[in-house]
């Protein structure tokens, strides 16, 4: 624990505009990507209200088809490329990542701007991309509609999303690296928070899959802009291959989305719970199987595009394997609460909505999994419902999980507790409101990607873009108590989970450098059973 | 307890008592600590690059075991005699490349001024040639597009072959020019005097990356060059 605090913190050593655009600070970096990625986030979620507005009757009164294919192509684009990739490693990672290895930076600060750089003029382009006509290709891009029937802006957004791919590439070397070589003296790779084994492995994804989802939608590009044949079918090329290409990136970035805020969910359970995480070894491999199995699983995409039986097999077998290391996470954190001194403050609860969601995205993943089922709910709303729930249901709900807990160290400032577990438990209701109903008209045969349905399913869609409404309004509630917090909360001190692990050890704010003295390491990450249990 | 002079805003001010490399960084505790993470990156940053040419190679692969006649047609259009003189070029700036980076590790400035200089002019050679070989596919209209003319039935097969040509050797050219920017820097700075046996990793480091560029070339000449040549010159 701290003697004395130190007034000089890294919010004020320098309070001028240039300061922030030119910070190295890993813990300023990490607020200039929460600014462009809630700036993401609210466009995402007005191209989605729009689709739910259109979808509220079943005649295409509201937009027509043009219009609709746009929006979903747009909230798809803002939401995967610009919040659920960066939201938690570029923002939280970023913060708590040299924090926890008792690290005055990461390894390259330069190269870590310079992340934030890219990844702006990455949106600048796909933003640009928007307000000059919009793309309609969906967020996959798929050929050959995207490289010859679509008349949208498919260069421009292609060239977004390549851009950003760079900032997400040059991420995971920073993080990498970091793990590595910045670790505090006595901290051995079994010391390690979960949070940072999650990193390291979706740094592992980051570095491995990213480039090659650049060099695919490049190819996209140029064939669409020079006339290069790559996946035109009238000279030989095959469209499937791009699929493949696409989604040997795009579903590992599934586990970019997901891993980080399962990282998050074991720091904040073993805090709440006061307990060390059951199985931390586990836990931690389980993080690395996932990034590999991920790159093993992506044809189960591609299971009604024409690929071989044989190899939809295989890829069928590999992603029930993928299944096996995420149910163990999900077992050890049940094992983590029980017999635990469970403290219900408001990061638990966000842990419990991501629980109970990521438990129904993962279950009905095996559905989408299994060959036979897969051919009925291919492309219908089923899958839309399934993939919501891994990405809205457990990045989002880990993100703000992880976002009330470490709120305190970020700002110095506590939020209202009961503000918090309202906006939590509004955000369960509003998102199973929103998209359970779609699990059931998706069994039923609703196709997705269209803007009129047939009137048998008016009443699940309404219920549908109901539950849209109330889900926005648990976003909204975050953002007024924090704000509110920020001026006008009651200061955290540095600990006030009374939690373990470097980044409580220093003061809220933290200084400009992280410690006033370097920290040594010489117990596990989480040794609650050491330490008093205070839970008000 | 810190106080407020103590705490620099950024990682390069020098308010430490204690003498220092000035190429040390702050936020690392030691110099060996900075260059092995330096190195590390170096090479994580060059597995990202394998990633970002192994998308074109894997649409190569597929796509030659599927038009084997138009790959060996189209392969035997392209200049081979240009094709094998860049790839000597490209070989002896990699040795001129080891040579700066041994003399920078030596100490020895002119050295490594020397051999960067060549190493520039070698990287030179190899673009102005490629320049006259793009030339030479406008001429014959082999380059994909509207325009594009290739004699013989696998004509729509060979536009994928020569799509892949301009592909990879312009990802590769493209690296090139990245890389001489890299070393117009590095001769810069040892031109500068800042290199020492202390301290030469960005030399090391802008040497890998070279040695890269030239391993990719000798991966992409016999996989568009030679491929398949030997079985119709007999």
């Amino acid at each position: 624990m701290l003697a004395t605090e130190s007034p000089v913190n890294y919010l004020n050593v320098n309070t001028s505009v240039a300061s922030w655009l030119f910070t190295k600070d890993h813990k300023r970096i990490a607020i200039l990507y929460m600014v462009v990625v809630t700036i993401a986030f609210i466009l995402g979620a007005i191209f989605a209200a729009g689709i739910r507005l259109e979808l509220a009757t079943p005649e295409g009164d509201l937009v027509s088809s043009d219009t609709y294919n746009k929006l979903f192509t747009m909230h798809g684009v803002a939401m995967v490329f610009f919040v659920l990739i960066p939201v938690v490693p570029a923002i939280l990672g970023n913060f708590v990542l040299p924090l926890m290895l008792g690290a005055k930076d990461v390894a390259f600060p330069k190269l870590n701007l310079l992340s934030w750089y890219v990844f702006v003029i990455g949106f600048t382009f796909t933003i640009a991309a928007m307000v000059t006509g919009g793309v309609d290709t969906g967020w996959t891009f798929y050929p050959p509609y995207s490289t010859d029937g679509s008349n949208s802006n498919v260069v421009l957004a292609g060239l977004g999303v390549f851009i950003t791919g760079f900032s997400s590439i040059l991420t995971g070397l920073n993080f990498m690296v970091t793990i590595h070589r910045m670790r505090a003296p006595g901290l051995t790779w079994f010391r390690l928070p979960l949070f940072v084994w999650a990193l390291y492995s979706t740094s592992l994804v980051m570095v491995l899959g990213t480039p090659v989802v650049a060099i695919t939608v490049a190819m996209i590009a140029v064939e669409r802009a020079f006339g290069l044949g790559f996946f035109d079918p009238r000279l030989g090329g095959d469209p499937v291959l791009f699929q493949h290409l696409f989604w040997f990136y795009s579903h590992p970035a599934v586990y970019i989305m997901i891993l980080p805020p399962m990282g998050m969910i074991s720091e904040v359970i073993a805090c709440f719970s006061r307990k060390n995480v059951f199985g931390y070894s586990f836990v931690a491999f389980s993080s690395l199987a996932i990034a590999i199995f991920g790159f093993l699983v992506w044809a189960h995409h591609l299971f009604v595009a024409g690929i071989s039986p044989y190899s939809a097999m295989v890829f069928s077998f590999l992603t029930y394997a993928v299944a096996v290391p995420s149910a163990v996470k999900t077992f050890n954190w049940t094992a983590t609460l029980y017999r635990g001194a469970i403290w219900l403050k408001a990061p638990m609860i966000w842990v419990f909505g991501f629980l109970g969601l990521f438990l129904i995205g993962g279950l009905t993943g095996l559905f989408t999994a299994a060959l036979g089922i897969d051919i009925h709910i291919h492309d219908t709303y089923f899958v839309v419902a399934h993939f919501h729930y891994i990405m809205v249901g457990g990045a989002i709900m880990g993100y703000f999980a992880g976002l009330h807990y470490y709120w305190p160290k970020i700002t110095g400032r506590m939020y209202s507790d009961g503000a918090a577990k309202a906006a939590a438990m509004l955000v369960f209701a509003g998102f199973n409101m929103t998209f359970f109903p779609q699990f059931i008209l998706g069994y039923l045969g609703m196709p997705r990607r269209y803007h009129m349905y047939p009137p048998e399913f008016a009443a699940l869609n309404i219920l549908s873009s109901a539950g849209a409404t109330v889900l926005g309004l648990g976003y909204l509630l975050p953002m007024m108590y924090f704000t509110y917090s920020l001026f006008k909360g009651a200061k955290a001190g540095p600990n006030p989970w009374r939690a373990t692990g470097l980044e409580w050890q220093t003061q809220s704010p933290p200084l400009p450098h992280n410690f006033a003295v370097q920290p040594v390491v010489t117990e596990g990450a989480y040794e609650y059973s050491k330490r008093e249990i205070k839970v008000a | 307890m810190p106080d407020a002079a103590a705490i620099h805003a950024g990682d390069d001010g020098h308010g430490h008592e204690h003498v220092h490399h000035p190429a040390h960084q702050h936020h690392f505790q030691t110099m060996e600590q900075q260059a092995e993470a330096s190195t590390l990156g170096m090479w994580v940053f060059l597995i990202t690059e394998v990633m970002f040419f192994g998308g074109l190679l894997m649409a190569y692969l597929i796509y030659r075991v599927w038009y084997p006649e138009a790959w060996s047609e189209g392969s035997q259009e392209l200049n081979i005699i240009l094709g094998g003189f860049n790839t000597v070029v490209l070989i002896g700036s990699s040795l001129t490349m080891a040579l700066a980076v041994r003399a920078a590790q030596t100490g020895w400035r002119k050295g490594t001024i020397v051999f960067l200089i060549l190493t520039m002019m070698l990287g030179l050679t190899f673009l102005v040639v490629k320049v006259f070989e793009y030339k030479e596919k406008f001429e014959t209209g082999h380059v994909p597009g509207p325009n594009f003319h290739f004699e013989g039935p696998f004509g729509p097969q060979a536009e994928i072959f020569f799509s892949l040509y301009f592909a990879l050797t312009g990802l590769h050219a493209l690296h090139m020019i990245i890389g001489f920017g890299i070393l117009s820097v590095i001769l810069w700075m040892a031109w500068r005097n800042k290199f020492s046996p202390q301290w030469y990793t960005p030399v090391e480091l802008s040497g890998l990356y070279w040695h890269f560029v030239d391993i990719v070339w000798i991966f992409l000449f016999p996989l568009l060059y030679l491929v398949d040549r030997a079985h119709n010159v007999v």
